[in-house]
């Protein structure tokens, strides 16, 4: 399809990582219906290492397959090393996005880092502000 | 693996009929109508013939036809000449509705820049105004009222004669952009009391590109582009003749078929409307009855339109989507949005159309698929969970 690259669709297609984690450590969740597009991550965290992550997401190709991406890349990292994930990563690993759906690939870094915003806050760790901030639906247009 | 093209509003494919016609023209008559010699004139006599019979499928007048580059175009000139005409006047008063294609409403909005006022009426839950409501709008300085046919996403057919016979008793202008309701309603410009019309022939079965304006006789219209003397000064450029023709062709076969091409598709498109209803949290939207005979159009709580429409796509099933993603907006449907569909839901809707080459086989499997891809959506999605586990309550 000229829209989207192979691994877009195939990420769209055959998602991996859809699901929910009952008790998970970390909850996220991003965006809002009313732009079309939500995304929920949940997190195992072991030993600082995400030990198993699930996503579920309301949207989009772009949106799934940038969710169902993201979440592989971060599968068996370290916390730190998850944090470091952009958005622009996650657009590469899938061959790109078009111009206008960039902001998809945005919602799945601020979907991961909101997850693991949830496990800090849950288990009182201190964690620096700023880099969990997080953008407007309008805003994430790139 | 069929393909099965279910977006038939969006476009069709050019019939054999008009395609040959495209094709002969292009080679027997590819004189400049507005050379002096004898292949010019040939070629003249061809665009008026097409222009004689164009007008009679409208039940106009040759004269009031003119040959445009679609419905964009037409909408686009048709709004543009009689704002031109009000401002001499001073009146700067425009109705229309809050339905009515980009086309229309982005030139609308222009016209707001320019200083007119502009007053969308509103729709109800179907997307329906009354003549009622168009009366009561008018006011002195009411330069145009302009009301679409049949909607493109919806189906919904306005009730344009009523409309018509209150604007010609006011005085006011009426132009109802019909690019959707050509060969699906029958068309009378005379009976209907309509003023300025726009069709575009790609809507049925004719070439892409190509488009009339129909202005009742007496209308001054404003040229858009200027340059030679072609369409009596109103709008400059060689014609398309090849177009023009294969338009008229399809145009004559669309018109001349309607009662046929309705008998067989409306039980299609309601079997297709049943099948839908069964998927549970789902809605129709548009009207039951006044609706064109080949448009469905759906919207699923709990997931996005453009997921549908790829894993559609895979099963060869070709349809079009309200959602913000499919339009490149941030918004979904304005259309959708005016008939009072939350935003969450307008996002998960899905426009059917049914053609010509549609058969029973091909609604079956689309309701079958349908399903499918709406359960597999609704499995990863946030929002479908939490409305069956409880925390949010179901809106459809």
């Amino acid at each position: 399809m000229a829209l989207y690259s192979e691994k877009v669709m195939d990420h769209f297609k055959n998602p991996r990582n859809v699901g929910v984690i009952e008790n998970a450590d970390g909850i996220g969740e991003v965006g809002n219906a009313k732009c079309g597009d939500i995304m929920k991550i949940y997190l195992k965290i072991e030993n600082d290492v995400i030990a198993d992550v699930k996503f579920e997401t309301f949207g989009c190709g772009s949106a799934i397959a940038s969710s169902s991406m993201a979440t592989e890349m971060i599968k068996s990292k370290r916390l730190d090393e998850a944090l470091e994930l952009t958005n622009k990563a996650v657009a590469e690993a899938l061959d790109g996005l078009p111009a206008h759906k960039m902001h998809c690939s945005v919602l799945a870094e601020e979907a991961i880092k909101s997850a693991i915003e949830d496990y800090y806050k849950k288990n009182g760790i201190k964690y620096d502000q700023d880099k969990f901030a997080k953008t407007n639906c309008r805003d994430h247009e790139e | 693996m069929k393909t099965i093209y279910l977006d038939n509003a969006g476009t069709t494919k050019i019939s054999e009929r008009a395609l040959k016609a495209y094709v002969e023209t292009s080679e027997e008559f590819f004189g400049n109508p507005s050379s002096l010699h004898s292949v010019g004139q040939r070629a003249k006599e061809i665009l008026e013939d097409a222009r004689e019979k164009i007008a009679k499928c409208l039940n106009a007048e040759a004269r009031e036809i003119y040959f445009t580059s679609g419905g964009s175009e037409s909408d686009n000139q048709a709004l543009r000449s009689c704002a031109e005409i009000g401002k001499r006047k001073g009146k700067k008063h425009v109705i229309s509705t809050n339905v009515e294609h980009h086309a229309v409403l982005h030139t609308l909005e222009q016209l707001k820049k320019e200083g007119f006022e502009i007053e969308l009426l509103p729709v109800d839950g179907e997307g329906l105004i009354t003549a009622e409501q168009v009366k009561n709008a008018i006011r002195e300085d009411t330069c145009l009222v302009s009301v679409m046919f049949a909607n493109n996403e919806i189906g919904s057919i306005m009730p344009i004669s009523e409309i018509g016979a209150v604007c010609r008793e006011k005085g006011v202008y009426f132009h109802t952009d019909a690019v959707q309701a050509v060969g699906h309603i029958g068309i009378d410009v005379k009976e209907s009391k309509i003023d300025l019309l726009s069709i575009s022939a790609h809507k049925f079965h004719g070439p892409k590109g190509i488009g009339v304006l129909y202005a009742k006789k007496g209308i001054p219209l404003t040229p858009l582009i200027r340059g030679g003397a072609q369409e009596n000064n109103k709008r400059a450029g060689t014609e398309n003749l090849p177009a023009i023709v294969a338009m008229q062709v399809a145009l004559q076969d669309a018109c001349g078929k309607i009662g046929e091409t309705e008998k067989r598709l409306k039980p299609l498109r309601d079997a297709l409307v049943r099948g839908l209803s069964k998927i549970p949290h789902s809605v129709l939207n548009g009207p039951r009855e006044k609706r064109l005979f080949n448009n469905v159009n759906f919207c699923f709580e709990g997931i996005e339109g453009e997921g549908l429409l790829l894993l559609l796509n895979e099963y060869g099933i070709c349809a079009s989507s309200g959602s913000a993603c499919t339009s490149g907006s941030l918004d979904p449907s304005h259309v959708l949005l005016a008939i009072g569909r939350e935003h969450e839901i307008a996002h998960g809707s899905l426009r059917l159309s049914l053609g010509e080459d549609t058969t029973e086989e091909d609604v079956k499997t689309t309701i079958e698929k349908v399903g499918e891809v709406v359960a597999y959506l609704r499995n990863m999605s946030p929002v479908w969970r939490d409305k069956t586990n409880g925390k949010q309550p179901f809106i459809l």
